[in-house]
């Protein structure tokens, strides 16, 4: 063993990468040599800790002490202040956390205080790539109690009594669902993750894969050994390098330590696996188009039953989990069922990660129990709303969900209660919406998404949502009729009666659940052609108000197209050009005295 | 191929170098790192902890640097916080004095009454 006194974490998932962690993690290891510290301080590079709002993050430990937006000019001297002087780079530090005994703890921070971390448990706290930091923050142990200790139908068993539900979007419970798989009478079954994360805006799959790789392999070679399979793939989207290569490295490891093939830690179970990349295709994260898929097709869904279970990958039993789902097995076997069913609501139980955007501070990730208000989701961890704003809505269940809106914001999150409010806990992406926010623009952008990806296979989704979109789309552009609203309403429950797989049965809840909560603003924009939040373009006319004007002159010397005229010298008041103004609201963002309306 | 048992052995010797990342308790020796500690001999007192340490094996224990504690005369101040929060503080330390003071107070809880506060002896 080698003894280090410190040990600095660098986020190196996908967001602190491209903002630079590498180029961080190259220049504190040439200062370490430099300083003769290389013997003493460690570099480590791990997964997501969530604040990606605030990357590149770097933890220090024993201390704990967390830095934010660090950049490649801050290396030198947090190596001088805080690692020889042992001096905190007060100016790196992450706003919200509390100073105490002039520690600066990663843990004491708010937007980790209430978040609940099981799925992202190693995330940020080991290396990925080195198989046996996962081991020993209790990795594999699981599997080996479920392989040495336990029965399959035990382990079935044992995944029920938690009350785990699918994280992917549906919520089936995990253990029925493996129960069914073990029951069939096949020699050959498979297990598969679906790791193809279509939902816009949501990334907590990735980061799973990213920061902890290992627990879904262990997780997989659990479920195999529980319903009789010995094969594995892991769905993945190809444009998740930096998750496939941190797979695939584990996936060796794994190997090599005889933890996959034949005979495993010499039980003499058999199980390995292998990933599959997707195109990125939302579709293919549907079960049956995504073994359609893994088969070498093209990715069109099919008519269910049968279900996976019984007949999936080459007509063989298939099981179908979402990463979030497998990273939460082992430690529901290590720390027991009942440990599990403690957390949540009564008929959520655990954890749930959630990737929240949009118009919040802490944009990142974040596992909170379920049960959790959205207040506390968007106010205590997300650090409210920028520049002051309103709250107005969070879309959950990303195109296939529907909006909450601020009414609604102490509702506590569980799969229930948001079907109830007509939305729906999807796979985990949480975009905030502020009082600029047009909902009837929102409902168009979600559509937009469905329109392009749906596959083509059958007609409600292929053309029902198309109409839909015509219909939005004269609405925006204020030329819609009060009619339209009931042709929505008429097209939307046939498209969700008729479509063929869930893509299209789910397509209509954004505009459903935008007219339950804000239809006023479909009217408003139907009938006195207006966009209450001032987002849609053709109803808006930016202006300037004489009296406020002052005549700088900024508005017209900042105008892309020239569409403002006006002179202070000669007198001239300024205009707007109606008939060239192309709304991008420059002039509006420009004026130093709010002397221009939209 | 690795044995279970093998996977156990890798599970402790890794937990060993990383426990730092959890807030597991343990032993802490704090070096007064700012100018006045450095210019005292301080790097060398932290090296003479670090060597002796890993050469010991000993496990637990976490070696920090902190500024300046404002009696720069008695530089190199060590503080050893034991796992009950109780601190003793070394003062005027050398790498001969961190080697001992490893392996009679960390390894085995005897505090080294004769290198602390003058007032204490
Ligand atoms: C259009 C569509 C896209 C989907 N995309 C995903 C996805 O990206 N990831 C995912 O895990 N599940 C996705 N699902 C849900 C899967 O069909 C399936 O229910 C899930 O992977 C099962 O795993 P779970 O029970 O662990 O949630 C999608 C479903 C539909 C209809």
């Amino acid at each position: 063993m080698q003894f280090f006194r410190s040990h600095i974490l660098v986020c190196g998932g996908t967001g602190c990468t491209s903002s630079d962690s590498a180029k961080i993690i190259e220049e504190l290891d040439k200062l370490l040599v430099d300083k003769k510290l290389d013997k003493e301080i460690k570099v480590v590079q791990t997964g997501c800790f969530g604040l990606c709002e605030q990357g590149p993050i770097m933890v220090v430990y024993p201390e704990g002490t967390m830095y934010c937006k660090v950049k490649v000019t801050d290396v030198a001297e947090f190596v001088e202040e805080h690692l020889i002087k042992g001096r905190i780079v007060t100016r790196l530090l992450e706003k919200s956390s509390d100073v105490k005994d002039g520690e600066y703890a990663i843990e004491k921070s708010s937007f980790f205080k209430k978040q609940l971390r099981i799925a992202l448990r190693n995330c940020g706290v080991i290396n990925p790539e080195l198989i046996d930091e996962y081991i020993a923050f209790d990795g594999y142990k699981a599997l080996i109690k479920a392989l040495t200790e336990m029965k399959p139908d035990e382990i079935i068993e044992t995944i029920k009594k938690s009350g785990l539900r699918g994280r992917g979007g549906g919520g089936y419970p995990t253990g029925s669902k493996w129960e069914f798989a073990a029951k069939q009478d096949n020699d050959q079954k498979y297990v598969c993750c679906n790791a193809d994360e279509g939902d816009p805006g949501a990334f907590m799959d990735r980061s799973v894969l990213e920061g902890d790789p290992h627990s879904i392999i262990e997780a997989m070679i659990i479920a195999g050994y529980a319903i009789g399979a010995n094969y594995g793939f892991v769905y993945v989207r190809a444009e998740y390098p930096i998750a496939v290569k941190r797979l695939q490295i584990a996936i060796e490891q794994a190997r090599e330590y005889g933890l996959l093939g034949d005979n495993i830690l010499g039980t003499g179970v058999k199980f390995d696996l292998e990933i599959r990349l997707g195109a990125g295709a939302f579709v293919c994260g549907e079960e049956t188009a995504l073994m359609t898929s893994i088969e070498g097709k093209r990715g069109e869904p099919r008519v269910r039953p049968p279900y996976p279970a019984e007949k999936g990958l080459w007509q063989k039993p298939t099981i179908l989990n979402n990463v979030e789902t497998l990273a939460n097995i082992p430690m529901i076997l290590l720390k027991g069922p009942e440990w599990f069913a403690s957390m949540g609501t009564e008929k959520s139980k655990g954890t749930k990660v959630f990737a929240i955007g949009g118009k919040i501070n802490n944009t990142g990730l974040v596992e909170i129990p379920m049960g959790t208000t959205l207040r506390e989701v968007i106010y205590d961890i997300g650090g409210g709303i920028p520049g002051g704003k309103k709250f107005k809505a969070a879309q959950t269940g990303g195109p296939s969900g529907g909006c909450i809106p601020a009414s609604h914001i102490d509702t506590p999150i569980d799969y229930e209660s948001l079907i109830e409010l007509g939305s729906m806990m999807g796979s985990g992406g949480l975009i905030v919406m502020d009082e600029d926010t047009c909902m009837v623009d929102i409902a168009k952008f979600f559509l937009e998404f469905t329109v392009d990806e749906s596959c083509g296979k059958c007609t409600p989704c292929r053309l029902g949502t198309r109409r839909m979109m015509e219909i939005l789309d004269k609405i925006t552009k204020g030329r819609g009729k009060m009619s339209d609203l009931d042709e929505l309403e008429t097209l939307a429950r046939d498209i969700k009666a008729a479509s063929l797989c869930a893509l299209g049965q789910t397509a209509p809840n954004p505009i459903l659940s935008t007219l339950r909560y804000f239809r006023d603003e479909y009217e408003a924009h139907i009938r006195d052609h207006r966009c209450p939040a001032g987002s849609c373009k053709s109803l808006l006319s930016y202006e300037v108000t004489e009296d406020k004007c002052i005549r700088c002159g900024l508005c017209a010397k900042n105008c892309p197209v020239n569409a403002i005229t006006g002179s202070k010298k000669d007198e001239i008041p300024f205009v707007v050009d109606q008939d060239i103004c192309i709304k991008c609201g420059v002039c509006y963002q420009k004026c130093p005295v709010d002397a221009i309306t939209k | 191929m690795k044995t279970i048992a093998e996977l156990e052995a890798i599970r402790k010797r890794t937990l060993d170098e990383i426990s730092m990342r959890t807030d597991e308790e343990s032993v802490r020796i704090v070096i007064g790192m700012a100018t006045c500690g450095i210019a005292a001999g301080a790097r060398t007192v932290m090296t003479a902890f670090l060597d002796e340490i890993q050469k010991r094996n000993i496990h637990n224990v976490h070696v920090s640097a902190t500024g300046c504690i404002g009696v720069c005369r008695l530089e190199p101040i060590v503080d050893v916080i034991d796992k009950d929060g109780n601190k003793t503080t070394y003062v005027h330390m050398t790498p001969e004095k961190a080697a001992k003071v490893v392996v009679e107070h960390i390894a085995n809880g005897k505090i080294c009454v004769e290198y602390t506060l003058p007032e204490n002896k």
